[in-house]
């Protein structure tokens, strides 16, 4: 059924293979650019009706992949079949399908579906999103974390669309009998200019409900001029007002008819577990109705349980007053003694010798041996919790060999296939429901949680809601890791940095996954440390063994926080104890614009899940966010008595960022933050309007963490259980000004990400302006009163 | 058994005495806008005003309620606050949105004592209700732009 040529396609497609890293990022899309417009082919293929896995178009070599991502890597991959993200209905209304997870960033359930729309040439004001349940098969990944989901969901959402309006032109075309060629599609109609014919979406929901999908090679896909909502920044997110009016679900939220509440005691030290209880004065409070053991698993066991005792009431209030009058005996097991103080002393000794060699360019050996000056530091960065305001909670209901539950989760499909396993259930009994999420920041990557509510629920047999309290959320994380970074630089006569080693000791995330895994995996590694861009002939990156003594996970931009912070700082201290201005050291240390591959010299080098030759490391990029932030911000200009600035960079997320951050410290060493200016250049952008308020959380976020972030364990347990002794900064501490500043970069290059690499620059920036501002070096985080006089 | 009335309408709840308002609003009476974020009334998610004053639900007895008039999230809408919920669209403050009721219910009861406030007004009354997505800039723009809002009806009523 195919109509019109596709001749200019094939030929102006490059293939990435055939892309070198030096010239790639600007040739990607303008081969398909210079196609697209003048191609008209819809080849519409057999595809089984309706949405069925198999009619699922698969982005890669089969597809109009004109940027490979990593997106294929991905369990389950991508999908791009419009049958299974778009529903017509004969009113007009168009439902998309947001299959990924919204908690803030707008992506999921704004962005993604604003692409699509646009493709499809959809009026946004008749467009009602719902949200997905977890299912990778037919939705394709779901894993919302990595700052991947415009990144890897960009050109599939296109096509998506796309397709969808070659369906509706290929509709109109047929009951008008004309060549498709003179129809097009245009604001939620389809237009027939020679005959003045109209017809609108909603008048072809029938036909196109059940149409094969062309194939995605055939699609013409937008000139990036032709975008309506792509990169203007000018919609809304589509929840702001059911947010405003507290109309909107969260996973607290979920209510179900003869639904019970229910909070846990667990077990207070990692790898413990509970030796005996008592629940009679607890069944005594009022409105408790059970009392139950909850299976836990030994520790290090992934994402599963720690088990403990679940207290069942017919609300929250009464489950959590019942909980206190629980008497429990608990074995704390091997990580009785873990003590965060003794700790540190341990990995900084660690991170003084040597450690496995991770990264190895030239011989440092030999540039320290020669060099005329030796410049060493220590860093250090403690455990963080994630306090999503939201706490984990889950509802569930395990009846009849079937389960069911709604909740707040990063991972929809891997929470799927551990309800499976743990329930022993068959896959098509089995349904996550994903509800919003008040914060994630990979907290909620981890089903823990749900898996609690659904055995829970299955020893009840009644739905229950299992809501943790902020004690539990604090004491009960899977923490951000705690590390050591220990650097030296080796400086010549002339006074340019000759030799780099860089030592990095930190509990590894796979010790959640694995017993014995003391090194930091390669997504660690590569996170601003083997890939470290500086123009220096002699790197040594070294990992020293660190064993994990509590559940380590990943918090928003992981080991980026603490390997950042280490080398903007030193980058910062080489300046000053050189002469030199921070910002001109700083571009001397990335030095010409140029493509950096650690490939060669980083063993299992990992570049965010990304093809290099997609997303290589380019330092052009990196020296303009360092030059245009610097710019912006007015390196250089006169302050205050008091103030300071400083400068760093970072590479995360395949994104380019600089932050340039001014403090004031007034006499008694209170810290304040006039202003803050960050430049991202992410790539091809969708929408700019929620990159800024990314940026700017991911600032006031940096504050918070930089002056209050610590989680410290003593016997085995966490010393922090709320906001009292866990803070977060309040407004009164907010920075006064954030100016963020995006890199229009067009469509020629790849979207990166967003929601995670605003956080890594920001600590050592700070630090930076604090010295430029005090003299003073804060090389321990976090600040607390290290400024007090 | 505590009486009181809810967004105007009337409410009798058996249930514990020194049970959390919070919970009361919540599980008992199923309106949700209201949220948990920490039991101590650190946080400030869970605001609600009680007489037209913003009070911590999580760390309220029921019993201190009896006869009082209380608002929730659900209930704002119908007031003067309605500009509250304008600014917060217009800016685009939320990111999660799970703490916006919350300082939505504050930033009403804020602008109705200082209809112009300065930044200082602003983090004085605004320091309860925390933020992790740290939307904290645009919740200060949002405030004056509300309170801005509010005084031009004033002038034009």
């Amino acid at each position: 059924m195919g109509f019109v040529d596709n001749k200019h396609l094939s030929s102006a497609v490059m293939q990435p293979d055939q892309v070198s890293p030096d010239q790639g990022r600007r040739s990607f899309l303008q081969g398909v650019l210079a196609a697209g417009g003048c191609i008209l082919a819809v080849d519409l293929l057999p595809a089984r009706a309706g949405a069925a896995p198999a009619a699922v178009i698969k982005t890669g070599a089969d597809a109009m992949s004109v940027f490979k991502t990593g997106a294929d890597a991905m369990p389950h991959g991508t999908v791009n079949n419009p049958h299974v993200f778009i529903t017509i209905d004969p009113s007009g209304k168009v439902t998309i399908i947001a299959a990924r997870v919204e908690m803030g960033t707008g992506a999921a359930r704004t962005s993604l579906p604003l692409i699509i729309a646009d493709e499809m040439e959809a009026d946004w004001n008749h467009v009602v999103i719902r949200q997905g349940h977890g299912d990778e098969t037919y939705f394709g990944n779901q894993d919302t974390d990595g700052s991947r989901s415009v990144r890897h969901f960009f050109m599939p959402m296109r096509q998506t669309g796309a397709a969808m309006r070659a369906m509706l032109v290929a509709a109109a075309a047929r009951r008008w009998n004309v060549p498709a060629s003179e129809v097009r599609a245009e604001n939620h109609q389809v237009l027939h200019a020679a005959s003045g014919r109209k017809l609108s979406y909603g008048d072809l929901a029938g036909d196109v409900a059940k149409m094969p999908v062309p194939a995605a090679e055939t699609l013409t896909l937008k000139q990036p001029e032709e975008f309506r909502y792509i990169g203007k920044g000018r919609i809304g997110m589509v929840d702001l007002f059911d947010i405003t009016t507290g109309r909107a679900p969260y996973g607290i939220d979920t209510r179900l008819p003869g639904m019970k509440y229910a909070v846990i005691a667990r077990p207070p030290v990692v790898g413990g577990k509970l030796v005996s209880f008592d629940a009679t004065e607890a069944l005594k409070v009022p409105g408790v109705e059970k009392v139950l053991e909850v299976q836990g698993w030994p520790w290090p066991s992934k994402f599963q349980p720690v088990g403990g005792v679940a207290v069942i009431a017919r609300n929250t209030g009464a489950a959590i007053k019942g909980r206190e009058a629980l008497k429990i005996t608990w074995d704390d097991g091997p990580n009785a003694t873990y003590d965060s103080e003794a700790y540190r002393k341990e990995i900084t000794a660690t991170a003084q010798k040597p450690g496995l060699v991770v990264r190895n360019d030239g011989d440092a050996d030999a540039a320290f041996a020669k060099a005329a000056r030796v410049i060493t530091a220590d860093y250090y960065l403690p455990h963080l919790a994630h306090v999503s305001m939201e706490p984990p909670c889950a509802t569930a209901v395990v009846a009849d060999g079937k389960c069911e539950v709604w909740a707040p989760v990063q991972s929809p499909g891997n929470t799927f296939e551990e309800l499976v396993k743990t329930l022993g259930l068959p896959p098509e009994a089995v349904k996550v429901n994903v509800t919003l999420l008040g914060g994630g920041f990979g907290r909620k990557s981890k089903c823990d949680f749900v898996l609690e509510a659904a055995l829970i629920a299955r020893d009840v047999k009644a739905p229950v809601k299992l809501v943790w309290t902020r004690d539990d959320d604090i004491r009960h994380d899977f923490y951000h890791t705690v590390s050591a970074e220990h650097l030296e630089a080796a400086i010549d006569a002339g006074g340019k940095v000759v030799g780099w080693r860089h030592r990095s000791v930190a509990p590894p995330i796979g010790s959640t996954f694995a017993a014995g895994v003391t090194h930091e995996i390669p997504i660690e590694l590569g996170m601003g440390f083997v890939d470290l861009p500086y123009d220096i002939a002699n790197i040594r990156c070294e990992n020293g063994e660190a064993q994990a003594h509590t559940r380590i996970g990943w918090f928003r931009s992981v080991s980026n926080i603490p390997h950042g912070f280490a080398v903007q700082s030193f980058s910062a201290e080489l300046a000053h104890a050189l002469g030199r201005d921070p910002k001109d050291f700083l571009l001397d240390l990335i030095g010409p614009a140029r493509i950096v591959d650690p490939r060669a010299t980083a063993e299992k080098f990992w570049n965010y899940g990304e093809p290099f030759e997609t997303y290589p490391i380019d330092t052009g990029r990196l020296r303009h966010v360092v030059e245009l932030v610097a710019e912006k911000a007015g390196w250089g200009r006169k302050l205050p008595q008091g103030h300071g600035l400083g400068i760093a960079v970072h590479r995360s997320f395949v994104s380019y960022i600089a932050t340039v951050v001014e403090v004031a410290v007034d006499a008694r060493g209170n810290l304040s933050v006039p202003r803050v200016d960050t430049a991202i250049d992410c790539g091809a952008f969708v929408n700019p309007e929620r990159i800024r308020s990314q940026i700017e959380g991911a600032a006031v976020m940096g504050l918070s963490l930089a002056k209050y972030g610590a989680l410290t364990f003593k016997n085995g347990r966490a010393e922090q259980a709320n906001f009292d002794d866990f803070p977060v900064i309040r407004i009164d501490e907010a920075p006064q000004v954030t100016h963020t500043h995006i890199v229009d970069s067009g469509y020629n290059v790849p979207p990166s990400g967003v929601g995670e690499p605003g956080v890594p620059p920001f600590a050592p920036a700070l630090c930076n302006a604090i010295f430029a501002a005090t003299g003073k070096r804060l090389r321990q985080m976090p600040i607390g009163d290290q400024l007090a006089i | 058994m505590t009486s009181f009335t809810i967004n105007d309408r009337s409410v009798t709840v058996d249930v514990e005495e020194d049970t959390p308002l919070l919970w009361v609003i919540r599980d008992e009476i199923g309106l949700t806008g209201t949220k948990f974020g920490c039991g101590i009334g650190m946080c400030g998610v869970c605001t609600v005003h009680v007489g037209g004053r913003p009070t911590r639900s999580c760390i309220t007895p029921v019993r201190a309620v009896e006869g009082a008039k209380i608002t929730t999230i659900e209930g704002l809408a119908a007031t003067a606050a309605h500009a509250v919920q304008k600014a917060w669209i217009d800016l685009q403050v939320p990111q999660c949105g799970y703490c916006q009721p919350g300082q939505i219910m504050q930033a009403a009861a804020l602008i109705r004592d200082f209809p112009s406030p300065t930044d200082e007004d602003i983090d004085a009354v605004m320091s309860g209700n925390l933020c992790r997505c740290m939307t904290y800039v645009r919740i200060r723009a949002a405030i004056k732009q509300a309170a801005a809002a509010l005084r031009g009806e004033v002038t034009n009523g």
